[in-house]
């Protein structure tokens, strides 16, 4: 495949995710509005929202105008290197901003000087993993700063929250998240958790473990028992989608491990608003779409 | 109920907290970078009296000559606390609409002043782009960047619902209530 080829088809993989919803978040979504009483606030908030993914996606246009953070995790084959796929990527990313698939959103944090296509220091993120597949496999997740102003890391012990280093611990910061997220991620949001690791691994671990689908189980069954008894408890806090009050607090809570040293334990909370935009797809090494991961 | 401009105190003291409004006029967006420059004593390029200033940052794109709006919902509000309360009085605005909501200051300028916080389903960048029948011009573009600048945008029933009125009343305030008490059950040791 020509390095032509490889921009097209990441120029497709942001297309899809900026303006489609997966259809496993539009299911979570769907079930959240059945779950709504007629007449509120929130069902009218769930009204608009599941319009909206239906007119994003029929116009190819920006779900929301927040294209946010440009995360970009690959699992590479020996027939692209580091160098040529973040080449082709980030003129997929200009030529995305260009036709605006992308709002223009890389700031300079010193000059507040906007860049206009998207590129700069730390920006697109990619993350790069060896593979021996012979096909390349690319997940794409655009993370908007709202919902990325609502992460949360707790340290533990937290003795506000009656926090131990323990499960219940990891709980209590958990919900402390939730209730302090309100109105300003868009809600119902997603959860993404790192017990352990360090400050830095343990909030990429948050958000590496929202690339799973949202209607798996996890593979640990201590985990996933956590991950349903959160989601539960969460849908009763009242605090609904927009924050406007009502059922549905969050659509799913996804949590991951690290290894810690003996000083710390952190707990690592990402949270992901509920235009969850992630996409990925299986590319061959001729350049042919033969998979997308969450059809 | 219909919002329709000129935006007036009379209008926006007649609104309750839960109300559903469509907007109809023109409103200015200005987030992050405009509410530091106003504050700080920065000279408006618009008129914001009596005006509905939008916490948005906008997709828009030039085709043909013309700005095109490609998604346009709103931006988290309280980030704004600071600011919004102080602009409200100076310039006599009528109203904000955002996402999230806002504090203390900001719900007692809005009922000394008469404005209410309107709040747009965020994340719904189509369906109010949508509402955006056209871009009357942009100010502070070159200074702040497309995000950040201050667009005039003429919207037709852009849907909102009131959460902060002009009698004190926050509907995030009582959300923040309730699942306080429910979040302090849970944590019951």
């Amino acid at each position: 495949m020509d390095a032509k080829t490889l921009q097209a088809r990441l120029l497709e993989l942001i297309r899809r995710t900026s303006c489609e919803l997966p259809p496993d978040v539009i299911r979570a979504v769907d079930k959240g509005w059945r779950r709504e009483k007629p007449g509120t606030n929130a069902k009218y908030a769930f009204g608009v929202i599941r319009d909206n993914i239906k007119l994003a996606a029929g116009k190819s246009q920006p779900l929301c105008q927040d294209t946010g953070t440009i995360i970009c995790d690959v699992a590479r084959p020996d027939w692209v290197s580091e160098r040529a796929f973040r080449a082709a990527f980030e003129k997929a990313v200009d030529e995305a901003t260009r036709v605006g698939y992308l709002r223009q959103n890389s700031v300079d944090s010193i000059t507040g000087r906007n860049s206009g296509n998207n590129l700069g220091p730390g920006s697109p993120v990619i993350h790069f993993h060896e593979t021996t597949a012979k096909a390349l496999t690319a997940r794409l997740m655009l993370k908007g700063g709202g919902c990325e102003n609502v992460g949360a890391q707790y340290s533990l012990p937290d003795t506000g929250l009656g926090a131990g280093r323990d499960l219940e611990g990891v709980r209590r910061c958990v919900l402390d998240a939730v209730n302090k997220a309100q109105g300003k991620g868009c809600g119902p949001g997603v959860l993404g958790v790192c017990i352990g690791g360090d400050r830095a691994t343990g909030y990429v671990a948050s958000k590496e473990t929202l690339l799973r689908p949202l209607d798996d189980d996890n593979a640990d069954p201590v985990l996933a028992k956590l991950e349903r008894r959160l989601l539960d408890e969460a849908n009763t806090l009242g605090i609904g989608p927009m924050g406007f009050g009502g059922a549905t607090t969050l659509l799913g809570v996804k949590i991951t491990a690290r290894n810690r040293v003996p000083a710390s334990f952190f707990v690592s909370v990402s949270y992901m608003c509920w235009a969850y935009r992630r996409d990925g797809f299986q590319l061959s090494a001729a350049g042919r779409i033969a998979k997308w991961l969450y059809d | 109920m219909l919002l329709e401009a000129p935006f007036t105190e009379e209008m926006m003291r007649a609104l309750k907290v839960g109300d559903l409004v469509e907007i109809t006029g023109v409103v200015y967006t200005g987030r992050d970078a405009v509410h530091k420059y106003l504050h700080e004593g920065g000279k408006s390029p618009v008129d914001l009296r009596d005006a509905i200033i939008y916490h948005c940052g906008p997709v828009v794109v030039k085709e043909g000559g013309r700005w095109v709006v490609k998604a346009a919902g709103p931006t988290t509000s309280i980030r704004e606390e600071p600011y919004q309360g102080p602009l409200m009085e100076q310039y006599g605005l009528r109203g904000v609409i955002g996402k999230g909501g806002m504090g203390p200051k900001t719900l007692a300028a809005c009922q000394k002043v008469g404005a209410c916080y309107l709040h747009a389903v965020g994340g719904a960048a189509q369906v109010l782009a949508e509402c955006v029948t056209a871009v009357e011009g942009v100010h502070l573009l070159e200074e702040f960047g497309s995000p950040e600048a201050i667009w005039e945008f003429r919207v037709a029933k852009f849907p909102a619902v009131v959460t902060m009125d002009a009698h004190g009343k926050s509907l995030h305030a009582n959300v923040a209530s309730v699942s306080a008490e429910a979040l302090a059950r849970l944590l019951k040791p």
